[in-house]
């Protein structure tokens, strides 16, 4: 038996999206730019797809690239902004977001000498705003924050933060990867310059993401080669991979309305059973406003592999925020921008639902984990009496 | 997801001598929270010097807790003189291997077994636990001194920075150390003869590990600021400590005495910049 709860990390594929790719593989395998109506038929279903993802966003088809991965939509945005404004050096995120952002900024900051402000969060993950607000400068080329959180699921102010920006006359990037499918984007109502998403977290292969960049604003390539793309993406399409994403979106605008109460009510019911059932944990992330499938729980004074291992022998699913699974030894650093204790820190576990979950599933997490946690808190040489009682007490809602 | 082998997951999932012993002739603590890993290893020695017991509790991963549960195995029947040679290639050994990302597991468990024999023969505790380290703070984020990783790279071999991690965490969090710990990887080779002396610590903390700075504010708290509360009726206790910032929630009288923030500021603040670190913070929380 498996039961999937890390969808935030991938998705499984809806079985109609592979329904509907299946024959792209087999027979009409054209490329879509060749004179011939053999690729000619391709190039008819990828500009479907286009569309498909356009009305999900409520934005027009032209203003879609299709690339590889929301990594390169990412980074295909910062550096376009870059290179279109020369003279502008600077660059504002967050210290939250996804390596895919921050790893570059880093990058930028030290290969090239671009100066970086790094947002901070309050206790519960929220941005400072006031923080953004002061960190505008005259040559600041980009604002980008991310919609959604990977880890703990909090949704930023978004509409707020793209008008900010729009104001200020800085280009304003999201990445959008965690939220689009799970929250309503409308691009037509909100002045975001661009935004990135990714075709694998909304049930889509792997291999596939897309930029949204609004028309007029300045763009420069990333990839330069052939003209696909309007010659905004150069390299022959992943025809797959793009009729998968355009099916995936028009799926994910039939079922938005059961992301936010099916897997809601799901999501509710794992986090509110586990908090009753095990002492000492704690709901990271901002109760009131995340995306409806993410909970993440620290578990004190046990480390996240362990729990991750010992769930895995039941068939369970999830991910750890905590070191020893990501291959660095520190905590995650969205949980340590929070401000999250070390001895909770550790035993972080993010579990991140989707359609496909039942309740069956939920309620056997719910019967199991509090076993495994207090199975390895026997082993453990720290526990909240040891630990000055004040340690648990302090950070336990 | 790593790769263990089965002696691993056994280990892990059925681990060997858990627990305390409450008589122990030895006992050896190594590791912290915040470290991420953690262990306590118990040692019941004989009058021939054999050990016929231990026992140990971990915090940590699952080769964190295989890795203690085969020390156990391994040491259990052994003279002290014989336990000693029990490396961290031992254990990893023992276990068939562990993927190099988590050979600090095994380093951890050496080290504790170094400490629960230091104690059973009376001696002082060595690395970590001792504040007055004779060597260099390297990485501030896991408290690992240059002796150790020196020792750690002749042991084992090591090239790379990626290596010293693997076996001793250093570089593993921020990567502030990275450059140091290169120094000494060529240091090792040969190829620098010398490594520069520590200057004299300004101020009682530098130079202590994160844990052990932990340890000396609690320890202020308990043998200097609690008793001063009690004598006016009050009482303390500490909550959290982040870097520089200790928040601590006030008890008793002093939970609604109008001054309270004096009291914060003038008495606990100032006595724990005195004696740890002048950028300490106090706050109630
Ligand atoms: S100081 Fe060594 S990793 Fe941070």
């Amino acid at each position: 038996m498996t039961i999937y709860m890390d969808n935030n990390a991938t998705t499984r594929v809806d079985p109609a999206v592979f329904e509907e790719i299946r024959p792209y593989f087999t027979e009409l395998y054209g490329n879509p730019s060749s004179m011939h109506k053999f690729g000619g038929q391709v190039g008819v279903k990828i500009r479907e797809a286009r569309e498909r993802v356009a009305a999900l966003l409520n934005c027009s088809p032209e203003e879609i690239i299709f690339t590889a991965c929301g990594t390169e939509s990412d980074n295909t945005a910062i550096r376009s902004a870059l290179a279109a404004q020369p003279d502008k050096r600077h660059i504002i995120t967050t210290r939250v977001e996804h390596p895919a952002i921050l790893s570059l900024c880093k990058y930028l900051e030290k290969k090239d000498g671009y100066a970086v402000t790094y947002v901070g969060t309050d206790e519960n993950g929220r941005l400072n705003m006031d923080e953004l607000r002061q960190a505008i400068r005259d040559d600041t080329a980009i604002i980008s924050v991310m919609w959604a959180n990977n880890e703990t699921g909090n949704l930023h102010p978004i509409e707020d933060i793209a008008r900010l920006a729009h104001e200020r006359g800085v280009l304003f990037h999201t990445d959008a990867v965690q939220a689009v499918g799970k929250v309503a984007i409308d691009l037509k109502k909100t002045p975001i310059d661009m935004l990135s998403l990714s075709g694998h977290k909304l049930h889509a292969p792997k291999g596939v993401g897309a930029l949204f960049v609004r028309k007029r604003i300045p763009f420069r390539p990333y990839l330069i080669g052939g003209h696909q793309e309007g010659s905004r993406r150069a390299g022959t399409e992943n025809t797959t991979g793009i009729i998968a994403l355009g099916k995936a979106c028009d799926l994910a605008r039939e079922h938005m309305a059961e992301e936010d109460t099916q897997v809601r009510a799901l999501r509710d019911k794992l986090e509110n059973g586990l908090l009753k059932a095990v002492p000492d944990v704690k709901l990271n992330g901002d109760r009131d406003n995340r995306l409806p499938n993410t909970s993440n729980l620290s578990f004190g004074y046990v480390e996240g592999e362990a729990i991750l291992l010992m769930m895995d022998q039941l068939g369970i699913c999830a991910s750890s925020g905590s070191a020893c699974t990501s291959g660095s030894l520190e905590p995650s650093h969205v949980l340590r921008a929070m401000g999250v204790p070390f001895n909770f820190a550790h035993g972080s576990i993010r579990f991140s639902l989707s359609r496909f979950n039942t309740e069956e599933e939920v309620d056997f997490v719910v019967e199991n984990l509090p076993g495994i946690i207090a199975n390895l808190r026997k082993l453990s040489p720290f526990s909240a009496e040891k630990q000055a009682p004040a340690c648990t007490k302090a950070f336990s809602e | 997801m790593w790769e263990y082998t089965d002696k691993v997951k056994d280990h892990f999932l059925n681990p060997r001598n858990v627990g305390t012993i409450e008589d122990a002739d030895g006992i050896g603590e190594v590791g912290s929270l915040a470290c991420g890993d953690a262990l306590t290893l118990y040692l019941k020695v004989d009058e021939n010097e054999v050990i016929t017991d231990a026992k140990f509790q971990t915090f940590g991963c699952a080769s964190a807790i295989a890795s203690s549960s085969a020390l156990t195995e391994l040491i259990i029947g052994r003279t002290v003189a014989e336990a000693e040679n029990v490396s961290n290639k031992d254990i990893a050994e023992y276990l068939g291997g562990l993927p190099r990302q988590k050979m600090h597991c095994s380093v951890m468990g050496h080290e504790a077994l170094e400490q629960a024999i230091r104690n059973y023969r009376g001696e002082a505790p060595s690395k970590a636990e001792e504040s007055h380290h004779e060597g260099q703070l390297i990485c501030e984020c896991f408290g690992v001194y240059d002796e150790e990783i020196l020792a750690a790279i002749k042991e084992n071999n090591l090239r790379t920075v990626e290596d010293v991690t693997n076996f001793t965490k250093a570089g593993g969090g921020c990567g502030k150390c990275v450059e140091d710990i290169e120094r000494l990887l060529a240091e090792a080779r040969g190829e620098v003869a010398t490594c520069e002396t520590p200057s004299a610590p300004e101020f009682p903390a530098q130079g202590l590990t994160n844990l052990q700075r932990m340890h000396l504010i609690e320890k202020v708290i308990d043998e200097e600021i609690r008793p001063m509360l009690q004598a006016d009726g009050g009482n303390i206790q500490l909550s959290d400590i982040n870097g520089t910032d200790v928040f601590v929630k006030l008890l008793g009288m002093c939970s609604n005495c109008p001054s309270s923030q004096l009291t914060l500021q003038n008495v606990i603040e100032a006595k724990l910049r005195e004696k740890v670190d002048p950028a300490i913070t106090v706050r109630e929380g």
